[in-house]
């Protein structure tokens, strides 16, 4: 019985790029029809009760006290950073403006989509991944449930409805951090620092904020369930696609933000044209 | 007289995964009523195979038909609705880790029937006693349960929605031989009970004496010359063990022969 001669594999450099760009492609391929999926999962109606609520306390509440932790001490390392700066120009009494400006429109919300990537994130992609190497995903589909639909767009609608709550939370406990340091230890009049607050901060920060906050729950949940759903065999493949997620989500995150940056700053110019002038 | 429609049939079915062929040009008839047990060694496709036949997985190329129809010209929603006669016992038994034995067992009827809970918690204790266990353990979470019993709550799910084929892969796997012989007895007391057309994956020789009617081995594609059949066997329990083919005789009597040298040399 002789075995079927096959040619030993070409490998040049220019095989291997080939192939890297061939992966690159087909991973783009493959995310973008994953999403495609989900926006089927997502029309085909809204999941049951008892699988959205318990995706919701998992990736929603249990979420709080780890963003508020990090929004608290943000707010603070934004004063103790911003105080030695202003107070060189002598304008240290504008320091709730500089944090609390930074925070409701940039910090709060990728700091609240970093905590969900890391916790939530890793979490999602972990369990599914395990689901799919002992066959949970395959058996799901044998009792005749839509994988997608059961675990992919329940995880998906509390990521994109409750990050925008945790973002506020993480903007409070910011805020609230971040004005009991410089009130209290920094020595910062607190008439002045809540005043340059409110005097800086639109309402379209704050929904620009929320806005993006969106964005980056939906980018979490779409990269986290594909990296699940796509995990290597064994304990190795699943640890890796937790890594990866966080990876990938975090990249993702900082990307759309730039973008999303840009868009909201032009769409701004466009509604209110007039130059913004510190008084 | 015609001869009956199969009532599962894979024909010349390729099955590639990259570059790497697991499956080439297989032909299997499945006919209603018959237990079917396929065998192997590990990686040859058995597990693959049942996949394909339950639609969980595409063909690369040829035709999986159910009841002699093409599964592809199937539509999907109608699939999915075809797919629910069958019943599959996973190899880890792939209960979800998050429900209880209940919730585990009632899937199925939840997802797809409009039963009142009464009527669903009759079908569930039903399915469970039919498995030997009884319904104290509903609460009990798959954690908590020890392999034979994860293995028997698992045909007891796959059996709620009383389905007409049964696909069992490595049903015995990881057990003692008591709970091997116990849920060997169960496939053989699910095919006497009820109209059902049965496919069992396995490595146990005790599972292939007990419940085959028909044995059918395959080859890795690896190890074959290229136009050779992958099907190296088909035909009773009794027949195998009586094979002429070196093959079949050093697998079903578990001897290493000079496996061991080929495997050394490939490394």
């Amino acid at each position: 019985m002789s075995a079927v001669a096959t040619r030993p594999p070409i490998d040049t450099p220019v095989h291997a790029l080939g192939r890297v760009i061939l992966n690159a492609v087909s991973a783009v391929g493959d995310l973008t029809l994953f999403a495609l999926a989900l926006a089927r999962g997502l029309v085909a109606g809204a999941p049951r009760r008892d699988v959205l609520l318990p995706a919701m306390y998992q990736i929603g509440v249990l979420s709080v006290p780890v963003v508020l932790i990090t929004g608290a001490f943000i707010g603070m390392v934004l004063a103790v950073q911003g105080f030695d700066q202003l107070r060189m120009m002598h304008m240290e009494s504008r320091l709730g403006s500089v944090i609390n400006v930074s925070l409701v429109k940039e910090l709060g919300p990728v700091l609240a989509a970093v905590m969900l990537a890391g916790r939530v994130g890793c979490a999602i992609a972990a369990e599914l991944g395990t689901m799919r190497v002992t066959e949970q995903i395959d058996a799901l589909r044998a009792l005749g449930a839509d994988p997608i639909r059961y675990l992919v767009v329940p995880r998906f609608l509390a990521c994109v409805l409750l990050i925008p709550t945790l973002t506020v939370l993480g903007d409070a406990t910011g805020m609230l951090g971040g004005g009991i340091f410089a009130t209290q230890v920094l020595g910062i009049d607190d008439f002045y620092f809540w005043h340059h607050t409110f005097r800086f901060i639109t309402a379209f920060d704050f929904l620009s904020g929320l806005f993006k906050s969106v964005f980056f729950g939906g980018t979490i949940a779409v990269v986290a369930c594909h990296r699940g759903f796509h995990c290597g065999a064994g304990a190795e493949g699943v640890g890796r696609a937790a890594t990866e997620t966080f990876v990938l989500s975090f990249v993702l995150i900082l990307a759309l933000d730039f973008m999303l940056g840009i868009l909201i700053g032009t769409t701004y110019r466009l509604i209110w044209p007039a130059p913004i002038t510190i008084a | 007289m015609t001869a009956p429609v199969p009532k599962l049939a894979l024909r010349d079915v390729d099955r590639r995964f990259g570059s790497q062929s697991i499956l080439r040009g297989l032909s299997i008839d499945v006919f209603p009523g018959e237990t079917l047990v396929l065998i192997g060694e590990s990686g040859c496709g058995k597990s693959l195979t049942l996949k394909l036949i339950m639609d969980l997985l595409a063909p690369s190329s040829g035709v999986v038909a159910w009841d002699g129809e093409d599964v592809a010209t199937i539509p999907p929603r109608e699939r999915t609705r075809r797919r629910l006669r069958f019943g599959y016992l996973f190899q880890g038994a792939a209960l979800f880790d998050s429900l209880s034995v209940y919730e585990n067992v009632a899937f199925g009827l939840k997802q797809n029937t409009d039963l009142s809970p009464d009527r669903m918690q009759e079908i569930v204790a039903d399915r469970l006693h039919e498995v030997g266990l009884s319904d104290a353990i509903c609460d009990r979470k798959p954690a908590q349960l020890s392999g034979g019993q994860k293995k028997r709550v698992a045909l007891a799910r796959a059996l709620a929605l009383m389905p007409e084929v049964m696909f069992y892969d490595e049903p015995t796997t990881g057990l003692d031989p008591i709970m091997t012989d116990v849920i060997n007895e169960l496939i053989v007391q699910t095919s006497r009970s009820r109209p059902v057309t049965s496919i069992v994956v396995t490595h146990e020789m005790s599972t292939v004496r007990k419940v085959a009617d028909r044995v059918v081995m395959l080859y890795p594609t690896s190890r074959l010359d290229e136009h050779e059949s992958q099907v190296i066997f088909n035909g009773t329990a009794a027949e195998a063990f009586e094979s002429e083919d070196p093959r079949v005789l050093q697998f079903v009597l578990g001897q290493a022969g000079d496996r061991l040298r080929e495997l050394e040399a490939a490394r």
